[in-house]
């Protein structure tokens, strides 16, 4: 199962790279991309893309669809870490005060920062990431002081944080109602201007997260059957609790920073892959990886192919495509039963 | 011992010393200066009415509830022991044990094996084996791939009961083993018990709300009352009628059965 995942991933990206204006053959595609990675070695693959068809490959839509599959990898893998530790099936990556955070760190840069971009790296993604940090910590030192880390509390502290960061957000947003555009377009998620510094800037922070949350698999089918019987097993809730909310919420904040607030690919991804490999979080969270990062480079897909050449906000497409899907499996499962 | 793979490698059985225990929730103390001893291989039932202590006791001698006090496994103190050492010697089944979605009986009796494994690394052909030892014995290897939610009653009580002996602990602490079942259930449930501890020499801590079956099944009753040890001894001495109207406020006859002391409730009169 988790093979067919990768295979349908790498599809995923063939489609998501090939479509378009102008549209890329995969065979050719597949060449190129060969010819670029076995260059250092000194082989020469043919057959691949010559001039402005390569440019549009590796210079547009191979940054923009790989930034599509690790936000989507990060947003799901995050969603199944969340809904484990809180035991929770409605439980999502901006629980606990990610989105919120995100959404005031963006609107405060875009209504009052001075410059648009610290180095090569824009100021709206670099302060997203920030304001997601600050909420999630805020959350999670609340709940830990107030509850030692009882996943209720946290719960609790997470929309408390929340709601406080969504209502400053709403205070700035009010006194500049000019830029209630660029925000509310970011809020709703795009890819559109992904480059490669994007795909650097994102990769370390998903990466170290994503290998602490593979790792911490097993550990969550223990958390599973209560925290007094965990405890029983010799594992420590709280403190699980807290390492897994971390790494989920530092690959929360990757992804936000440089998408915006994409919904639905944290919350039902999860899902998905539980009904294809069943409740062990060994394998629902190397699944919802592999699965969130092809859904959303099909969704991405979808977002500038519709209107073309305009595009869809990429969290619309994503609730588009992903509600009646999900509902359509609730469906079988019900029939099934 | 003739270990059978399922038992613990080297001696069984720990002896269980609990000294000076004392517990509280907020400003409410719920257990006060307990005393108890559980020889190796010995059962202890503890009983008592309800919101005696019983649960927290269980959960304070396994570390979970802050408590004053001392628990000694075989004459070492558990307070300075490392989790995973702890979970080696003491396995628990709780009063309403927490059963997963959609993970299957063999999955979920695999997760005994997490004191004994990388936590971070698959299960190894040891742990497997275990697993499959311990479900035959407890008569699971019919249900192993069936999803754990889907078993009857019974059966969702022998998976408990199996994942903490694929822990092969040298102790059990069983909270309410019996509560959610019926008398043939629950007999069931306490000779599979009884069995496992005369084979392989395991302590049994429990309690149990049945005062009938605690006095047929465990060879020692501690009957705690307001967090105190109220009578601790053998079945007759534990079971009377004047200890039950004093600490449950019952008014009951105790009898001689055939395998212990039956206690009868009485009817208001009028």
């Amino acid at each position: 199962m988790l093979g067919g995942t990768g295979l349908a991933l790498a599809l995923a990206v063939l489609a998501g790279v090939g479509v378009g204006a102008i549209p890329l053959a995969p065979g050719a595609v597949v060449a190129t991309l060969l010819d670029r990675a076995l260059d250092a070695v000194g082989v020469q693959v043919p057959g691949g893309l010559q001039g402005s068809d390569a440019a549009v490959l590796l210079q547009l839509r191979l940054p923009r669809v790989l930034l599509a599959a690790l936000v989507g990898a990060g947003l799901a893998i995050s969603g199944a870490a969340y809904q484990g530790v809180f035991r929770n099936p409605l439980a999502d990556p901006y629980l606990l005060g990610a989105a919120a955070g995100a959404g005031l760190g963006a609107t405060l840069v875009i209504a009052y920062a001075p410059v648009q971009s610290v180095g090569p790296v824009g100021i709206v993604p670099l302060a997203a990431f920030a304001g997601a940090l600050v909420g999630v910590g805020c959350a999670l030192a609340l709940g830990t002081a107030a509850g030692g880390s009882h996943s209720a509390t946290l719960l609790l502290a997470g929309v408390a944080v929340a709601s406080f960061l969504a209502a400053g957000q709403t205070l700035i947003q009010q006194q500049n109602s000019e830029d209630l555009r660029a925000v509310y377009g970011w809020l709703l998620g795009q890819l559109g201007r992904a480059q490669w510094s994007d795909v650097g800037l994102v990769l370390p922070y998903l990466g170290v997260a994503c290998v602490v949350l593979l790792l911490c698999g097993r550990a969550l089918d223990v958390l599973a059957v209560g925290d007094d019987e965990a405890r029983s097993l010799g594992v420590h809730p709280g403190r699980l609790r807290v390492i897994v909310l971390l790494a989920a919420s530092l690959a929360t904040a990757s992804a936000v920073a440089v998408s915006g607030l994409i919904g639905f690919v944290g919350l039902i991804v999860p899902h998905i892959a539980r009904r294809l490999v069943g409740g062990s979080h060994a394998l629902v969270l190397p699944v919802s990886l592999l699965a969130g990062g092809a859904f959303l480079v099909l969704a991405d897909l979808v977002a500038r192919v519709v209107l073309a050449p305009a595009e869809l906000p990429l969290g619309v497409v994503t609730a588009f495509i992903g509600a009646p899907f999900f509902a359509g499996l609730l469906w079988m499962g019900a029939r099934r039963r | 011992m003739t270990g059978s793979p399922a038992a613990p490698s080297g001696t069984v059985g720990a002896r269980v010393e609990v000294i000076g225990m004392s517990a509280s929730y907020g400003r409410t103390r719920v257990l006060d200066n307990v005393r108890l001893t559980v020889e190796p291989g010995g059962w202890l039932a503890v009983i008592g009415p309800n919101g005696s202590g019983k649960s927290t006791l269980l959960r304070s001698i396994l570390g979970f509830h802050a408590h004053d006090g001392l628990v000694r496994v075989d004459g070492a103190p558990t307070s300075g022991m490392p989790r995973r050492e702890r979970a080696r010697q003491l396995a628990y089944s709780p009063q309403r044990p927490v059963l997963p979605e959609a993970v299957s009986t063999r999955d979920y009796v695999a997760l005994g094996r997490t004191p004994h494994r990388a936590l971070l690394a698959p299960p190894r052909a040891v742990d497997r084996q275990v697993v499959e030892d311990v479900m035959e014995r407890l008569g699971l290897d019919g249900m192993a791939d069936r999803l754990l939610r889907t078993l009857s009653g019974g059966e969702q009580q022998r998976a408990v009961l199996a994942r903490a002996l694929a822990q092969q602990p040298r102790v059990l602490l069983l909270d309410e083993p019996t509560a959610a079942l019926d008398l043939g259930h629950a007999q069931q449930v306490l000779d599979l018990v009884d069995r496992l501890r005369r084979q392989d020499g395991l302590t049994v801590l429990s309690s149990l709300h049945d005062l009938t079956l605690a006095g047929q099944y465990a060879d020692r009753l501690a009957l705690l009352s307001a967090g105190r040890v109220a009578v601790e001894g053998s079945p007759a001495d534990v079971l009377t009628a004047a200890a039950l109207q004093t600490h449950y406020g019952a008014r009951a006859q105790v009898v001689t059965g055939p395998s212990g002391p039956v206690v009868l409730p009485i009817r208001a009169p009028g």
